[in-house]
């Protein structure tokens, strides 16, 4: 398989640069894998996992607010918040779900983007789960 | 004699003052790498982010684009965001980050807009709450902040697109200092709302993308993100420019210091001989005139 270039950047760090075989990236509209010669493609992220396949093996990111840069070369995610899912512990995932849930609150008392912040909470549940 | 312990008492005071600056200063130079690798770390991002952003900005402008891009479609109310440190000691780091503020907000005045100042940091608070005190709305507070995060300019950028989103102002500006090396710092402006792209950022139109969702859906969401980013940004530059500034305010400290220890000390010498002489002067007479 034909290897491309794979970037994670939050913006305290980079937390991974190098070369994957394979993607999947939690889109805002569904899971989506990236594999080289990838159509050039921009898309948000929700809060999930993110999958690189490399030749050494398998890693799993856990991601929040963002987006996604896939080129026909390299993938770049930058997202707002970004760790390993090995290091993720359970309290980590518990304020991301408590932030969440806030921000969806306030977001339903001022009426603007109740939806979409129900999603995000949603899928900060899901993440959570999937980590523990 | 009583001058002779006044002397010696400076000397001593002196040195304790040279003591203490050459330790800031030595903190400082470490803060300082901190501070630039933390700056250096977020710069892909920051990069990454921009250049996508001016990309989006410049394909989805134009009608009906997010109010954050186009604008209130007028600009009477600037929300100027001073960002100052929260301590002193570090030369004329503050001082210059207020001056170019206030230079811009009486700019502003005198072309009949509103102004309205937020700051972050208390050296700028007391500094510009001085001289601009009626246009003052708020403050963040950093100073139990031990190492700037991502979450602070999250929690900045919040209360800034909150004070937007109630139309509070038109056009927001930060004010920081750009670090260029140890002993230059460049107080700058950047206007963060409307989005403008930081110079430098350019987008590279040779691809062209499909978007996920839309390209609209994707800058409104990005735009929010957009202004912390910025904030972001401009906190960690501030952040090293401080220590910069601090780390060539306590060198000249230091050195000052020195100069004057040095100067005392001739000072105290020659009394103390003079002292001497007067001495040896009354002993002699005294055993002439028997």
């Amino acid at each position: 398989m034909a290897d491309f270039k794979f970037d994670l950047v939050s913006p305290e760090r980079r937390l991974a640069q190098m070369d994957a075989t394979e993607v999947q990236i939690p889109g805002a509209d569904g899971d989506m894998t990236a594999m080289a010669d990838h159509a050039p493609t921009i898309t948000t992220l929700r809060p999930g996992i993110l999958t690189v396949t490399h030749a050494g093996g398998v890693e799993d990111y856990v991601v929040s607010g963002g987006f996604a840069e896939i080129t026909g070369t390299g993938v770049s995610v930058l997202a707002e918040k970004a760790f390993p899912k090995s290091e993720a512990t359970a309290e980590q995932m518990e304020k991301l779900v408590a932030d969440a849930t806030v921000a969806f609150e306030a977001a339903k008392a001022s009426g603007n983007g109740a939806d979409e912040a129900d999603m995000v909470r949603n899928a900060m549940v899901e993440v959570a789960a999937a980590v523990a | 004699m009583a001058n002779l312990k006044v002397l010696k008492n400076r000397i001593a005071s002196v040195k304790s003052t040279r003591k203490i600056t050459k330790a800031m200063q030595m903190v400082a130079a470490a803060k300082l790498r901190r501070a630039q690798e933390a700056a250096e770390m977020s710069r892909p991002y920051t990069e990454r982010f921009n250049a996508v952003m001016a990309g989006l900005a410049a394909s989805a402008g134009g009608e009906g684009s997010p109010k954050l891009l186009s604008g209130t479609g007028s600009d009477n109310v600037h929300l100027l965001v001073v960002m100052t440190s929260e301590r002193g000691l570090c030369g004329g780091f503050n001082g210059n980050i207020a001056k170019n503020a206030k230079a811009h907000a009486a700019k502003l005045l005198a072309a009949g807009k509103t102004v309205k100042i937020v700051t972050v940091g208390k050296k700028g608070r007391d500094s510009m709450k001085r001289d601009l005190g009626d246009h003052f709305i708020a403050h963040v507070d950093l100073s139990e902040v031990k190492r700037i995060g991502y979450d602070n300019a999250q929690d900045i950028a919040r209360d800034v697109l909150g004070r937007f989103d109630a139309a509070e102002f038109d056009v927001a500006t930060i004010f920081y200092a750009k670090f260029q090396n140890v002993v230059t710092q460049i107080p700058t402006a950047q206007q963060i709302i409307p989005f403008e792209a930081p110079e430098g950022a350019e987008a590279d139109d040779s691809t062209l993308y499909d978007y996920e969702p839309s390209e609209e859906a994707i800058l409104a969401d990005l735009l929010p993100r957009a202004v912390a980013t910025q904030i972001f940004a401009a906190l960690l530059e501030n952040g090293a420019s401080e220590q910069g500034a601090r780390m060539s305010a306590m060198d000249n400290a230091t050195r000052n210091a020195g100069e004057m220890i040095d100067k005392l000390t001739i000072q105290y010498n020659r009394s103390r001989q003079a002292v001497i002489t007067n001495e040896l002067i009354e002993i002699i007479s005294g055993a002439e005139a028997l």
